[in-house]
């Protein structure tokens, strides 16, 4: 580790919560305001969409009631994807000639942006013309992103009321996550790609003719539009097959650092919007301490094991010391513009973040390093997390972490002022333990049956690591993979029902512990109340998150990358 | 039944937007502020497309720089970028890496005097992440300067010196890590003319 390094690292937790705060301050604003944007032409274009789409906005919504509006907007949507999918040969804007997808890889890609997860079983330069990217994958890139951060408000809308029993309503929460937020953001990150690099135009590929006379395709499309809002709405899936390392999609340390920031940033600024809206900061901060304290620690294990390289790269006798011209290391698919520190950022932050975006290849990762990833996914990816879906995540981390502390001092629980009773503990235990569940059995199911050990691509404990990865992967939302990891017929349709059930129970279970504590009184606060903001508060949440799915994970995490680490 | 209809038209409108507007309004902002970047960062000489800044092209003319390894299938293919997606401990990987260090040393040894494995810098020897990554660390690019000096009878200084231009630093002097562009650096040498 570099001192350079070093000050990379430092400086992206600045820019994060310098820029995160005072966004997390207008999201609060965008969630909270009766009209936002002003007195005429914002609103008045957001009644418009009101009317267009025949909903009645002034009218708030129960949590099933807003659950049901989510699932039938997300099953409506993945029917459109899956049929753009198939039918993309005879559409317009397919200038590469394209055919249709095969139908198990449009079911899962479906499925998969649907529950903003974006794992690929697919090379999108060579299997997607520019209508599926432009105006089916990245338009889910905006929706599934929406969806997650209008839950979200309606869960802390729910822990912040007192006795109702509505949350908001869904279609508000979604037009103004999709117009105020991601839009902007969209256009402004994708300009800065633009300027750096990335291509942007509806020209087909281009053909060269080399220096040595060969002739090389060059892939090209509306790419730095569907990037931008990959990484801002922790989508995470590539416009080509290598994603965020290919240099048309992140060409410059510069475009690196943007890409980074854009991973997360809102998931970061929802913390702070969170501690407004339920009007105490300090356990929002106590809340964004707890991540960045795991997050620095992902980075802390990560960063010096691929700096340390494979024990095949040691081994072979060339130099991988860092200096003297290079960054040294792990460079087995890495690229040499990101090197160590920043390869090991990006891998921390896209699997802590639901991102699944990667600019470097995790199956080349040395096993020490990309069990941080491992892990990072299988907690449910609460460390700031997916938009939306990382912090309602987090909540019933902080559940069980009052409850905990209730049973230590022999009290009620309270979280903000709400008794914490059976009901609560009960959805805020579903929430947290259901996924890790799946992931490990799926695993387990996937590990003993001929059509699942197909996917494999490394033998050994390697592949049992790649298995693991893509079901951890694909049950948390994430999409980052251990890439050899194939597409089979049955993997495919595996991973399907991995990505339903890992977006919409927690999704479900979220919702209904926010129409919960909603209905709730305040208790104030006394002298026996737990603190939920401070150092203890910090130490207490961040335990309970690895004595729950941190223990889960220690068995498979064993016999996958700690073996592998220790065997060689 | 009502959310039904809401949703259906909640998408058409959506993806109107989202799906249609905005990337349009992107690429005209793209094509008149940013034109080169917005098609590909494209390199023309007399006219014609020699390749892309962000391209690998495979470079194996002893004349010439030479990129990283590739794992596309046929390598450097701009087409269908890869990982190589070998396992840590994957005997294949030790095989791909000492067959990839033997020619190394085989091509710049004669140049280098005195060169061993332990001198190779590990991306020469190592698969991109995208197949077609279009810079090698400096560390690499100095050790194939002799080379390309002796083929192309030019000062060592002249050839040190194009690869000290074309390496592109850090982003703004802080951003990711130096690394030369092996693409832009062949091209300014064959400018210099000589054999």
């Amino acid at each position: 580790m570099s001192g350079q390094g070093i000050a990379q690292i430092l400086f992206y937790v600045v820019a994060l919560i310098a820029l995160g705060y005072p966004l997390g301050l207008y999201m609060a604003r965008v969630y909270t305001s009766d009209r936002f944007g002003g007195r005429r032409l914002l609103p008045a274009i957001e009644n418009g969409f009101y009317k267009v789409v025949r909903a009645n906005a002034s009218q708030e919504q129960d949590w099933k009631s807003y659950g049901g509006t989510v699932l039938v907007f997300s099953f409506l949507f993945f029917l459109v994807l899956y049929a753009v999918q198939r039918i993309q040969g005879h559409l317009f804007l397919n200038p590469d000639h394209l055919k249709g997808v095969p139908a198990h890889i449009s079911l899962n890609t479906a499925a998969s942006f649907i529950t903003n997860t974006n794992w690929q079983y697919y090379g999108g330069e060579y299997t997607m013309s520019y209508l599926t990217q432009m105006a089916g994958l990245a338009v889910q890139n905006f929706v599934s992103a929406a969806v997650g951060m209008a839950v979200l408000a309606a869960v802390v809308r729910g822990i912040a009321r007192r006795s109702t029993g509505t949350l908001g309503n869904f279609w508000v929460d979604l037009y103004r996550s999709l117009v105020y937020i991601l839009l902007p953001l969209a256009a402004i990150v994708a300009a800065l790609l633009i300027w750096q690099g990335v291509p942007q135009t509806f020209d087909a590929h281009a053909t060269a003719h080399t220096l040595q006379g060969a002739t090389q395709t060059i892939t090209r499309g509306p790419a730095a539009s569907q990037i931008a809002i990959k990484q801002l709405g922790t989508n995470g899936g590539g416009y080509w097959n290598s994603n965020s390392a290919v240099p048309f999609e992140n060409p410059t340390g510069l475009s690196n650092f943007i890409e980074m920031l854009a991973i997360l940033l809102i998931p970061a600024g929802q913390v702070f919007m969170f501690g407004r809206m339920v009007l105490a900061r300090r356990h929002g901060i106590a809340v964004f301490a707890s991540m960045l304290v795991v997050f620095l620690l992902g980075v802390a294990i990560n960063l010096p094991s691929e700096q340390h390289g494979s024990q095949v790269l040691r081994n072979s006798g060339v130099n991988i010391t860092q200096g003297h011209g290079q960054s040294g290391g792990n460079m087995s698919d890495k690229e040499v513009r990101f090197g160590q520190a920043d390869s090991a950022v990006w891998s921390v932050a896209t699997t802590d973040a639901s991102n699944g975006s990667v600019n470097s290849g995790f199956d080349a990762q040395t096993p020490f390093g990309s069990s941080v990833q491992v892990v990072n996914l299988f907690l449910g990816e609460v460390i700031f997390g997916g938009v939306g879906s990382g912090l309602y995540g987090m909540f019933f981390y902080i559940v069980l972490a009052v409850f905990v502390a209730g049973l230590m001092v022999g009290r009620t629980p309270e979280w903000l002022g709400k008794k914490i009773e059976a009901r609560e503990i009960k959805y805020a235990a579903l929430g947290a333990l259901f996924v890790p569940t799946m992931v490990l059995t799926m695993t387990a199911v996937s590990i003993v049956t001929k059509s699942g050990l197909a996917s494999i691509y490394n033998s050994g404990v390697h592949g049992f690591t790649e298995t693991l990865y893509a079901y951890d992967s694909q049950s948390n939302n994430n999409g980052s993979a251990f890439a050899g990891f194939g597409a089979t017929s049955f993997s495919a349709s595996f991973g399907t029902v991995a990505l339903f059930f890992g977006r919409f129970v927690p999704l479900l279970a979220a919702l209904a512990l926010g129409g919960a504590l909603g209905k709730k009184k305040i208790v104030p606060a006394s002298a026996g109340t737990f603190r939920t903001d401070g150092a203890t508060f910090v130490v207490l949440l961040v335990g309970v998150i690895a004595l729950t799915a941190g223990l889960m994970i220690f068995p498979a995490l064993t016999l996958g990358p700690i073996v592998e680490g220790l065997m060689h | 039944m009502r959310n039904i209809l809401s949703s259906v038209i909640a998408i058409v409108v959506i993806t109107a937007v989202f799906g249609f507007a905005y990337p349009l309004v992107m690429t005209a902002f793209g094509q008149v502020a940013f034109k080169s970047q917005a098609n590909g960062s494209l390199i023309k000489q007399n006219g014609k497309v020699v390749g892309s800044k962000l391209a690998a092209q495979g470079f194996t003319s002893p004349r010439y720089f030479h990129e990283r390894p590739s794992a596309t299938s046929p390598a450097y293919n701009a087409g269908a970028t890869t990982f190589a997606n070998l396992g840590p401990t994957n005997p294949i990987l030790a095989k791909n890496v000492a067959a990839a260090a033997a020619a190394v040393l085989k091509l710049e040894g004669p140049y280098n005097p005195g060169l061993t494995i332990h001198d190779i810098p590990v991306d020469a020897v190592t698969t991109s992440a995208s197949g077609i990554d279009p810079d090698i660390s400096p560390a690499y690019a100095a050790l194939q300067a002799h080379r390309v000096a002796a083929v192309r009878h030019l000062p060592l200084s002249t050839v040190t010196g194009l690869v000290d231009k074309y390496n592109h630093g850090r982003s703004w002097g802080f951003f990711g890590e130096p690394g030369v562009n092996v693409l832009e650096l062949n091209l300014a040498l064959d400018k210099l003319g000589g054999k």
